[in-house]
């Protein structure tokens, strides 16, 4: 439990900073020092533990059902990296106290802090692998927010963003290979993983694995090809880059290097990936920190080379390079660390990190100096200091390298060439610095930094020191309890003393060493030469190119792919209903085992118009209203086509519907252009033309199918319970109230909805009004006819009574509530247009709204009434009445729902058509007013 | 009889009913009237996941008419869930309308409860023509919601909307006709039965009118070719509604989830797995394009319609993959998918309203007022959108990654997942830092975000880390989901199981 303090500690912490600033800076850097330093001891609570051997597990399940545990686990490499990070990290936040200025926000820095250092603790103590990347992950994304502090800054903005590019897709990388690891080995807990060597490498996907784990490892760590965010995140303040961007987070992926060892390592495939890469890396590091003029890139690229150095340790493979390579781990991260700090007070006090203007400050910061010389020779590996004691290991090892065959001088001669120029850009990062001429150019004079922005900087000097003098007495068991649960095995001998007598390694050593002096006093030379060799190599301008141009390609994709037209956008839905329906149909048999009935003169000539009326309609659609009049009159002809067909509801319907649609599009045509303009080519014509027709033949293929197929459905029972259920003998009528009641309740909401919205829509809608019709005739002056006024208003009653009639019947005979409502309607909508909105509207003093409102109300809370019953909603009931004078008739509940339907239909056909009138009036407001 | 199961549906009818008679009331009291009746859907969409925690299922016959003849809601874990997303989700998008959207024009709140009641009605509905009727609904809801307070850019994405929608509802029924011509019914368990037992004449009508619904429902979720109309029509549309639409997309998904899992799936003869072969390559490719759309994008609003065409070919390739596991992990993306997308889009809603003239768009502009707070959320939202741990994005990537069998689709779908959520976070890191750290030297001046605004954001991307920290009981309960829903038969019978019930002769007073 208390393991899992001490990533959740760090993460609290991350919320004091920010609010602790309000206190002051330092209380602000206490706050978070505080919990970084409570997390650290308990760490240190727990490491006897792990010193006499023990593996300590806690685990907490998340998602079991995937394998994903919060389980945490505290061995030797852990325990080590958890130093590292904890105490490394309490000595950033002494540092970062006295390097941020007053501008900068320094809650937010520390809090940001935190977080990163609370998902580096769960990299290295996860026990889990889903778990190891949750965290994995959460680095990436702190790191970028800690990148881009300075936010002002471009190449701070871009070297976040890159560096959460590269380092967050190679995590989703790893992301597959750790699924495939654990669908190999059956689990995702490192215990299991871990044990499972032989099956993993004996298994086919082994490679694909390995190669994806490793593109996680090496992007984070910076390996080549994907060394290059590194530099570009120096735009960091320089806590961070001495924190994340030596000591900890490029770690992670040589500490997933050393935490797979046991399962991953030790065939030929890994050799070359790992051992391959990391030469690579190790050379190209070395080789451009000696050109950088900038103290931190100098810096950045020695991480690059030294990460690549342990790398390449890891590569090796042999249980004592695994040894070398946790020893390097250590001794990087103290001289690293150390040399940022430094170089970040240099640049704190001179006001410069760049190389040619420094010089001679060992005048003016003599302490700084020696601080630096003594991280830098450990950096070059200079006898008495940590550096040489594990590049003494790292040369041994490249001597016993397998699977080189006859090129196994190779790698040694590789590794003395890229300590060479280790040496030559250490003793530039000194000499440079701190002696020769200068300072230039700087605005103010340089001097020591406050006390204790120096304290961080001794503090891991003095462990070069000692590390590198008494070994065996200080770094030993560390060392050895991080390299056992490396290696997983019984760990080989090794020695950890200075002086192994004179050999091979120690050869190599004084070579580098002569050798990079002499190339650092040859340096002006090589700088031209490096100049006149390497203009352009920038993969920096690579990486945002192929950003750039990849932007650039999806924007003209997206750009022609919605290119904002409907008839595009049409065009693609019906060829995909051509396409669906084509391929489901092609080659089958389409005629079912009905026969055709016979065809007579009537239907046929019903079918003629109809097919000739619409082909009208499409050939005259720029004409609008000729286009509207043929509309009409096919929806005449399917009128009658439901007359012939012994369907008189949906022919009054039908009808009805038909007369109120067109009054609406007349209305609305008023305002719009009278013609439509031609725009599309020939070919696109053709295209639409053909397209327009298989699409109708698909339909009459569905629709000829469907006939020739005798018909077996539901509806015979509800002719059948038409009247003993439902209480009516007009079983159109009872589907529509009662047996689909639900259905038309839905959609009389829907028409509701359509006149709110359209009501919505017109709200505060300006049109101009047009004075002249498509052919340039003037609107008639007499807006309202005398004769049509005189003969609309005695209709009224009479189409009332006629509508109360249709609506009354509508249960047994045809009728009902909807055409009732669409008869009244067209009665009113005629007094609108006989007599003009005005006058209509101070005779017809309802609010719309609410009529429409209380039609919903009426049909829904009939069915609610059923609940009073213990029925489901919308259970009708019906009784015979006997009265005087009437004689005995029916009453159904379902005829309530239909007035329902009825107050709708009538009350949203209104609300459109005032509104859409109301339109006219405000555009011509003088004409009203005459 | 227990009515719980129409709740979900009556009371925003009533409540946008209510809202009507009161059309000329206060607006506070409207708001109050439609947050009470948003918020009293919470505690209902819990008490119906609650009744189908255990595998049953609740049928409701309305009218008191027995399947098949009669239209039936159905209540099952499906079903239930995306009741309780729904109302997860309108009750911050209301919140967040509540000050300051509702008033540009009239009736936005009636609106607001017509359209929970066209979704909610699409869910628990088991009849295909009744599904049909809930469409419009919520076509003519969302619409009239689309171009409140309307300006040119929303009108004119608006009738693109509503034009491609209204030829939808005309292939939908064309499908509805066509399998009820062959098929005798319209009631969903029933259509099941009768589509298995469909011999080779029919099998290829039946398969057209199969393929007809996926066309209107892939143009509902926003599928490749369909899926164009989407970007332009979110983004134009004011923030809470654009919140709103979240789940619109996902009525699609369900569609073809329910369709193509009771009446096309596994056990459907001749016509089994319709849509199966088709769904795989347009879904991976509308990923594809949707990931890149959103790199393309120059305004926020946009980017996050984009991520949402993403999700939805996210979520139909994890049902095409047609296993237990890949549709529960489907599933559980698309709570977090939804939720997430709509707090990005009511963040965007007041980032854009802090950024002055410039909007939401992607290029250097005056900082917004509360760099701090706005900048924190967008992070929490960016990371969870893009799939990054700890949130509920990297939790459903990595169930839907998981469940995939070894082969040619683990391939496909893991370097296309992967890919386009490399692509996601560049565009993200991309679009955060222009909007929070690019900024011109300017002091902001518009006012800081309103308190309750700010509640609506947090509370819909507190969903990221709530559903990542509790992944376990969700995805059990999504994992119950999928196998309920890959085994139709319960639901057959729950709906058809008293079908020989002879009901013939009997007269009102009797009626059972």
């Amino acid at each position: 439990m208390t393991l899992s303090l001490i990533i959740f500690l760090p993460l609290l912490g991350a919320l004091l900073p920010p609010l602790f600033i309000r206190l002051g800076r330092t209380a602000c850097a206490w706050s978070a020092a505080l919990l970084a330093g409570t997390a650290l001891a308990i760490l240190l609570y727990h490491s006897p533990a792990v010193f006499a051997g023990e593996t300590l597990v806690f685990t907490q399940p998340w998602l079991p059902a995937l394998g994903l545990n919060f389980s945490l686990r505290l061995d030797g490499l852990g325990l080590l990296f958890a130093l590292l990070i904890l105490g490394i990290g309490l000595l950033i936040i002494l540092y970062a106290r006295y390097y941020l200025s007053e501008h900068d926000p320094m809650g937010r820095f520390y809090g940001m802090l935190l977080l990163f250092m609370a998902a580096m603790l769960g990299i290295v103590l996860s026990e889990n692998l889903l778990l190891l990347l949750v965290f994995w992950e959460l680095t990436s994304l702190s790191s970028f927010l800690l990148i881009g502090y300075w936010k002002h800054r471009s190449d701070a903005r871009q070297g976040a963003r890159m560096a959460l590019a590269i380092t967050g897709g190679g995590g989703l990388a790893m992301l597959a290979g750790i699924l495939l690891l654990g669908h190999i080995t059956g689990s995702y807990e490192l215990s299991v993983v871990l044990a499972s060597a032989e099956l993993i490498q004996a298994h086919a996907l082994y490679p694909v694995t390995l190669a994806l784990i490793l593109l996680g490892a090496f992007t984070k760590s910076a390996q080549f090809p994907f060394h290059f965010w590194l530099p570009h995140a120096m735009a960091a303040p320089t806590p961070v880059s001495a924190y994340l961007h030596s000591a900890t987070m490029v770690k992670a992926g040589v500490f997933l290097l050393a935490r797979l060892f046991p399962a991953l390592s030790g065939t030929e495939l890994w050799f070359f990936l790992v051992a391959g890469t990391g030469t690579a890396t190790l050379l190209l590091g070395a080789y451009h920190a000696l050109f950088k003029h900038d103290l931190k890139g100098l810096l950045a690229y020695s991480t690059v080379s030294h990460l690549g150095l342990i790398t390449l340790l890891f590569g090796i493979g042999t249980p004592l390079a695994a040894v070398a390579g946790v020893f390097h781990i250590i001794n990087h991260a103290t001289f690293k660390a150390s040399l940022f700090m430094a170089a970040g007070i240099i640049d704190h006090e001179t006001g410069t990190r760049d190389m040619r203007r420094l010089g001679g400050l060992w005048r003016f910061m003599p302490h700084t100096a020696t601080l630096a010389m003594v991280a830098a020779a450990s950096m070059a590996g200079v006898p008495l200091f940590n550096g040489f004691l594990s590049k003494e290991m790292f040369f041994a090892e490249t001597l016993h390298a397998g699977w080189m065959g006859e090129w196994s001088w190779l790698l040694p001669l590789l590794a003395t060439l890229a300590a060479l120029f280790s040496v030559a850009y250490s003793v530039r990062f000194i000499h440079d610095v701190f002696f020769g001429t200068g300072p230039r150019d700087i605005t103010r004079k340089p001097h020591e930094p406050p006390r204790y922005m120096k304290v961080p900087v001794e503090v891991l000097v003095a462990l070069c020191l000692l590390v590198g003098i008494l070994p065996a007495w200080t770094v030993a068991p560390l060392l050895a309890a991080a390299a056992a649960s490396t290696v997983g095995a019984e760990l080989p001998y090794y020695s950890l003393a200075i002086w192994h007598g004179f050999n091979l390694p120690l050869l190599m050593s004084l070579i580098a060493l002569a050798g990079g002096v002499i190339l650092y006093l040859l340096r002006f030379r090589l700088f031209a030469l490096h100049d006149r060799i390497f203009p352009l190599c920038d993969a920096k301008a690579w990486f945002e190119c192929g950003l750039a141009r990849t932007i650039a390609v999806s924007h003209q994709l997206t750009a022609w792919l919605e290119n904002g037209s409907l008839q595009r956008y049409a065009m693609l839905l019906v060829a995909s209903v051509l396409i669906v329906i084509g391929t489901s149909l092609w080659g089958t048999t389409l005629t079912g085992p009905v026969a055709m009935g016979t065809v007579d003169g009537v239907t046929l000539t019903g079918a003629l118009v109809l097919g000739v009326s619409a082909l009208a309609t499409v050939i005259w659609h720029r004409r609008r209203l000729a286009a509207l009049v043929l509309l009409s009159v096919v929806g005449l002809v399917v009128s009658v086509a439901f007359v012939r067909f012994s369907a008189p509801d949906l022919a009054l319907t039908q009808l009805s519907v038909e007369m109120v649609t067109i009054l609406l599009l007349m209305l609305a045509l008023y305002f719009l252009p009278q013609h439509s303009p031609a725009e599309s080519s020939t070919a696109r014509r053709w295209r639409d033309g053909l397209l327009a027709a298989g699409a109708g033949l698909s339909v009459a293929a569905l629709a000829w199918g469907v006939l020739t197929r005798p018909l077996e459905t539901i509806s015979g029972y509800f002719l059948e319970q038409s009247k003993p259920g439902g209480g009516g003998s007009n079983v159109v009528n009872v589907i529509l109230v009662d047996f689909r009641g639900f259905d038309t309740l839905g959609e009389i909401t829907v028409l509701a909805i359509a006149a709110f919205g359209i009501y919505a829509l017109l709200q505060g809608l300006r049109l101009p009004s047009p004075t002249t019709d498509g052919e340039g005739r003037p609107w008639a002056e007499d807006r309202h006819p005398l004769i049509l006024s005189a003969v609309s208003r005695p209709l009224l009653p009479l189409a009332l009574m006629v509508s109360l009639y249709i609506l009354l019947r509508g249960h047994n005979l045809p009728g009902g509530g909807f055409i009732a409502g669409l008869v009244t309607a067209v009665a009113l909508i005629l007094q609108y247009v006989a007599s003009g909105v005005v006058w209509t509207r101070e005779r017809l003093p309802f609010d719309y709204i609410k009529l429409t409102a209380s039609g919903v109300l009426v049909a829904t809370l009939t069915g609610v009434a059923s609940w009073w019953f213990a029925h489901p909603f919308l259970t009708s009931t019906f009784e015979y009445v006997q009265l005087p004078l009437l004689g005995k008739f029916e009453l159904a509940s379902a005829m309530v729902f239909d007035v329902g339907v009825y107050l709708t239909v009538v009350g949203s056909t209104l609300l459109i058509l005032a509104n859409l009138g109301k339109l006219t009036l405000v555009s011509q407001p003088h004409e009203e007013t005459k | 009889m227990t009515h719980t199961i129409i709740l979900p549906v009556l009371l925003p009818l009533l409540t946008a009913l209510v809202l009507l008679f009161g059309s000329r009331r206060s607006l506070a009291w409207k708001r109050g009237v439609s947050l009470a009746a948003t918020a009293a859907l919470l505690p209902l969409g819990l008490l119906l996941l609650q009744q189908t925690y255990s595998g049953a299922y609740g049928v409701y016959a309305l009218g008191n008419w027995v399947a098949p003849f009669g239209i039936v809601l159905v209540l099952d874990r499906l079903a239930a869930l995306m009741l309780l997303l729904t109302a997860l989700l309108s009750l911050p998008a209301l919140l967040y309308a509540s000050h300051g959207d509702d008033h540009t024009g009239p009736n936005f709140h009636a609106l607001f409860q017509f359209q929970l009641m066209g979704l909610n009605g699409a869910f628990l509905t088991g009849d295909l023509f009744n599904l049909f009727v809930f469409f419009e609904v919520l076509l003519i809801a969302s619409y009239a919601l689309l171009l409140h307070g309307a300006g040119p850019a929303r009108s004119r994405a608006g009738l693109h909307y509503v034009i491609l929608n209204l030829v939808g509802s005309g292939l939908f029924l064309l499908a509805v006709g066509t399998l009820y011509g062959i098929t005798g019914t319209l009631n969903m368990a029933d259509l099941a039965v009768r589509v298995a037992a469909a011999g080779p004449a029919d099998a290829p009508l039946l398969r057209a009118a199969g393929l007809l619904l996926l066309v209107v429902f892939a143009l509902k979720a926003a599928l490749l070719p369909l899926y164009f109309w989407l970007p332009r029509a979110y983004s134009a549309a004011s923030a809470p509604v654009a919140a709103l639409f979240a789940i619109m997309t996902k009525v699609g998904v369900y569609s073809i989830v329910r369709v193509y899992s009771l009446i096309f799936g596994a056990q459907a003869g001749l016509l089994a797995d319709t849509a199966l072969a088709w769904l795989w390559p347009l879904a991976l490719a509308t990923l594809v394009l949707g990931a890149l759309g959103a790199l393309a994008a120059r305004e926020l609003r946009t980017l996050i319609a984009y991520l949402v065409v993403v999700s939805v070919g996210t979520l139909l390739a994890g049902f095409a993959l047609n296993n237990n596991a890949a549709l529960a992990a489907s599933l559980y993306y698309l709570l977090h998918s939804t939720l997430v997308a709509g707090g990005l889009f009511l963040l965007a809603g007041l980032i854009r309203t802090q950024r002055g003239a410039e909007g939401d768009q992607l290029h250097p502009a005056a900082p917004v007022s509360q760099p701090a707070l706005l900048g924190s959320l967008f992070f929490i939202a960016a990371v969870a959108v893009v799939g990054m741990p700890p949130l509920s994005g990297f939790i459903g990537k990595l169930l839907l990654l998981s469940s995939v069998p070894p082969g040619m689709q683990l391939i496909w779908l893991w370097a296309i997942v992967l890919g386009s959520g490399l692509l996601a976070l560049i565009t993200l890191s991309r679009a955060g830092s222009q909007l929070f750290w690019n900024t011109l030297e300017i002091t902001p001046v518009a006012p800081r975000a309103d308190r309750l605004r700010l509640a609506a954001v947090v509370l819909l991307l507190a969903s990221a880390p709530l559903l990542s920290l509790f992944a376990e009981p969700v995805h059990r309960y999504t994992q119950a989901t999928a196998a309920q829903l890959y085994a139709p038969a319960g639901y057959i019978h729950a709906v058809l199981g008293a079908r020989d019930i002879p009901r013939l002769t009997i007269g009102p007073e009797e009626r059972p």
